[in-house]
């Protein structure tokens, strides 16, 4: 199980070294930079665990929807509308203190992206509209209202950003590394990962307890295995359908808390910079287990600040990071079955031999 | 498992990172990008220029997007470089937040005011500059209309548009002026495609002077009005030899000059607010070889009367930033 994510890795470093080599540069100097600014040192930690956090999200997102068969890729779009969930309701509500908010905060996010979710779930139950065409089609909906109401309606006068205005203090959730100096000691100072990690690892768990504990998992996983036979058995499609869409909007849309409220601390355009795409990503290679998703997101959270450290500081330019992260997402996600079936095949002919 | 213990192994041998070396300025670049042949290309010739007089080295970043902005920051702070200048008021909030966590820092905020003890605004007297270029258009125009097209629609680039109207307006009281904005978000710097299709708009209405002031749209703006054979003027850098004898004049705001100030003063750069119009020959029109045959003795008369005017005090563009609106349209 372990074996194939590594191996599939390591391809696809490998790959990236040989393009790095193609343009001149040392692909060794380029890891060096990736591991040290993103593992080596408790701010490179903290800020990789902010990444994290989002991907947990929205891998979440997408593996709920997966397990009922729906294959959602709004995830952007949710998550873009959870973002303006949670900038009205730290902007419009005078919350006393930051706990009270970052609740308030998590179910205003979870509302919008479950409600931006809604209407492609309700399509697909009622209408038949494919949720794959209808939810990548949302993305770009929910990205122009963002867009809208940033330039023209929530933008502070005089001010030129598209961007709200400074969300109050008393929203303003505490940075890991304010809760370990807190506790005494210096971690991380500035870096960007929140207590929003903790919700998203019980969302995780949540996320199992749901799918395998619970008769609505049941039915769900039910349903995306066969639609026929659920049907038989009394589980209603269009139930089972919205239902999935809600939860799975709410996780993305729960993703805003952690970089509106807790990294920006005001809605800016783009916030959810692709973290909605990376989560399909995650999924695949986390086999759509919570557990495979927080360990896959953590190595995109990687991926991404090493990626960020590397435009930082070296010449490689920012194009060919994408291209790298590209090449593990192809890797570890679509052509995970490359790497799978010659390994089951040696793990089966060495189990025959030995038998 | 091998690899995960290469990677781990890797970490503990690499402790420190071959960084930019101590107390080198640094100098990050908007979204619109280093080459935009505008607003950052002309920060760029500033941070070239004090490297070629001085020998020294510094520190460059291209932003990828908003959510960078603060990280990128940060860790330029971390590495020591001073003076950080950055390009654009996009950063505003940003430093507004970081700044005070790095006292022993020096920024540089080009286009915004940040008031904060270790940071120095610059801005530009982008009206004044502008009424010159106006008036210049309004003489150069046969058809009586000219054209403002805008980059995004912000109270900075109303500015220059009010500038311009007014310029245009005290030349010729009869001019019409067709005023366009490329867009609402930071894309609008850099949308040459529509800068095109905005000139084709606006010829059809009869301009045939049309001032950019749109950061990379500009190229779209500059190059479609030499194929439809009208005049353009530029902004930010000079940008009259990129059509020679098709672009009238450039509005040229001196970012090089702010930007080779504030590397050359290094971490003893001035905090406070530090203002850049005619008289300090911070905002221009360019004048060179490329648009001579444009310029008629008369027309520079005129641009160098009004000039001498704004210096003495005599005329005031108003600007547009201090009560949000234009007297005139």
């Amino acid at each position: 199980m372990i074996l194939t994510p590594l191996i599939s890795l390591a391809l696809a470093f490998a790959i990236s070294a040989v393009v790095i080599l193609a343009i001149g540069e040392s692909p060794v100097e380029a890891l060096k930079v990736m591991v040290e600014g993103a593992l080596g040192s408790s701010y490179g930690w903290g800020n990789t665990l902010y990444y994290t956090t989002n991907y947990i999200f929205t891998g979440l997102a997408v593996a709920v929807a997966y397990h009922a068969g729906l294959f959602n890729i709004g995830g952007e779009g949710q998550a873009t509308m959870g973002g303006l969930g949670v900038a009205l309701c730290c902007l419009f509500i005078p919350w006393p203190h930051w706990t009270l908010a970052l609740l308030g905060a998590a179910v205003a996010g979870a509302l919008f992206g479950a409600l931006w979710a809604l209407i492609p779930a309700w399509l697909q139950a009622k209408r038949g509209s494919h949720i794959v065409i209808t939810t990548i089609m949302f993305n770009f909906i929910a990205y122009n209202i963002l867009t809208h109401l940033l330039s023209k309606t929530l933008r502070p006068l005089g001010s030129m950003d598209p961007a709200t205005a400074n969300f109050p203090p008393a929203t303003h959730i505490p940075g890991l590394w304010q809760l370990a100096e807190m506790m005494g000691f210096a971690w991380g100072k500035h870096s960007l990962a929140n207590v929003t990690l903790f919700i998203a690892l019980l969302m995780a768990f949540l996320v199992w307890v749901l799918i395998w504990r619970t008769r609505l998992g049941y039915e769900l996983r039910a349903f995306g295995k066969s639609e026929p036979a659920a049907r038989y058995a009394g589980i209603s499609p269009v139930r089972i359908t919205i239902i999935t869409m809600l939860i799975s909007g709410g996780l993305a849309g729960m993703m805003a808390v952690n970089n509106v409220m807790g990294m920006s601390e005001r809605l800016i355009l783009n916030a959810v910079e692709g973290a909605g795409f990376f989560g399909i990503a995650v999924a695949l290679m986390g086999r759509n287990h919570p557990v495979g998703i927080v360990l896959a997101a953590l190595l995109f959270g990687f991926l991404f600040q090493g990626g960020a450290e590397l435009s930082l500081w070296t010449s490689i330019p920012r194009e060919l990071i994408a291209v790298i992260q590209g090449l593990v997402i192809l890797f570890t996600g679509a052509l995970d079955n490359m790497v799978r079936l010659p390994l089951e095949r040696l793990f089966a002919a060495r189990r025959r031999k030995e038998g | 498992m091998s690899f995960l213990k290469s990677l781990l192994v890797g970490t503990a041998a690499f402790a420190l990172l071959p960084m930019a070396a101590l107390a080198d300025p640094a100098l990050i670049f908007d979204l619109g990008g280093k080459f935009d042949k505008s607003f950052n290309e002309a920060a760029y010739m500033g941070a070239e220029r004090w490297k070629a007089e001085t020998g020294g080295s510094y520190k460059e970043l291209e932003m990828q997007s908003e959510a960078q902005r603060e990280q990128a920051l940060r860790r330029l702070a971390e590495t020591g470089a001073n003076p950080i200048v950055m390009t654009g008021f996009a950063f505003a909030e940003v430093l507004k937040k970081v700044g005070p966590d790095y006292p022993d820092t020096k920024f540089a905020i080009i286009d915004a005011e940040v008031d904060l003890p270790n940071v120095q605004s610059i801005v530009f007297a982008e009206p004044e500059g502008s009424y010159l270029a106006g008036v210049l258009a309004a003489m150069a125009s046969k058809s009586g209309t000219v054209g403002f097209i805008g980059g995004m629609d912000v109270p900075l680039i109303h500015k220059f548009e009010c500038g311009y109207v007014q310029g245009v307006k005290a030349q010729n009281p009869d001019a019409k002026v067709i005023i366009n904005y490329t867009g609402t978000t930071p894309a609008a710097w850099n949308d040459p495609v529509k800068g095109g299709e905005l000139v084709k708009a606006q010829k059809s209405q009869g301009a045939d002077v049309i001032y950019a002031a749109a950061g990379g749209t500009g190229i779209g703006v500059l190059q479609t009005a030499a194929d439809e054979s009208i005049l353009s003027i530029g902004v930010d850098s000079n940008q009259n030899h990129l059509h020679p004898g098709k672009v009238l004049t450039s509005m040229v705001k001196r970012v090089d000059n702010s930007v080779f100030d504030a590397f050359t003063a290094g971490a003893d750069l001035e905090p406070g607010l530090k203002v850049m119009d005619l008289a300090s020959d911070g905002v221009a029109l360019a004048m060179d070889e490329n648009n001579q045959p444009l310029i008629t003795p008369e027309m520079q008369a005129a641009v160098d009367k009004a000039s001498a005017a704004i210096k003495a005090g005599e005329i005031k563009p108003h600007d547009y930033m201090t009560d949000n609106t234009c007297p005139v349209q």
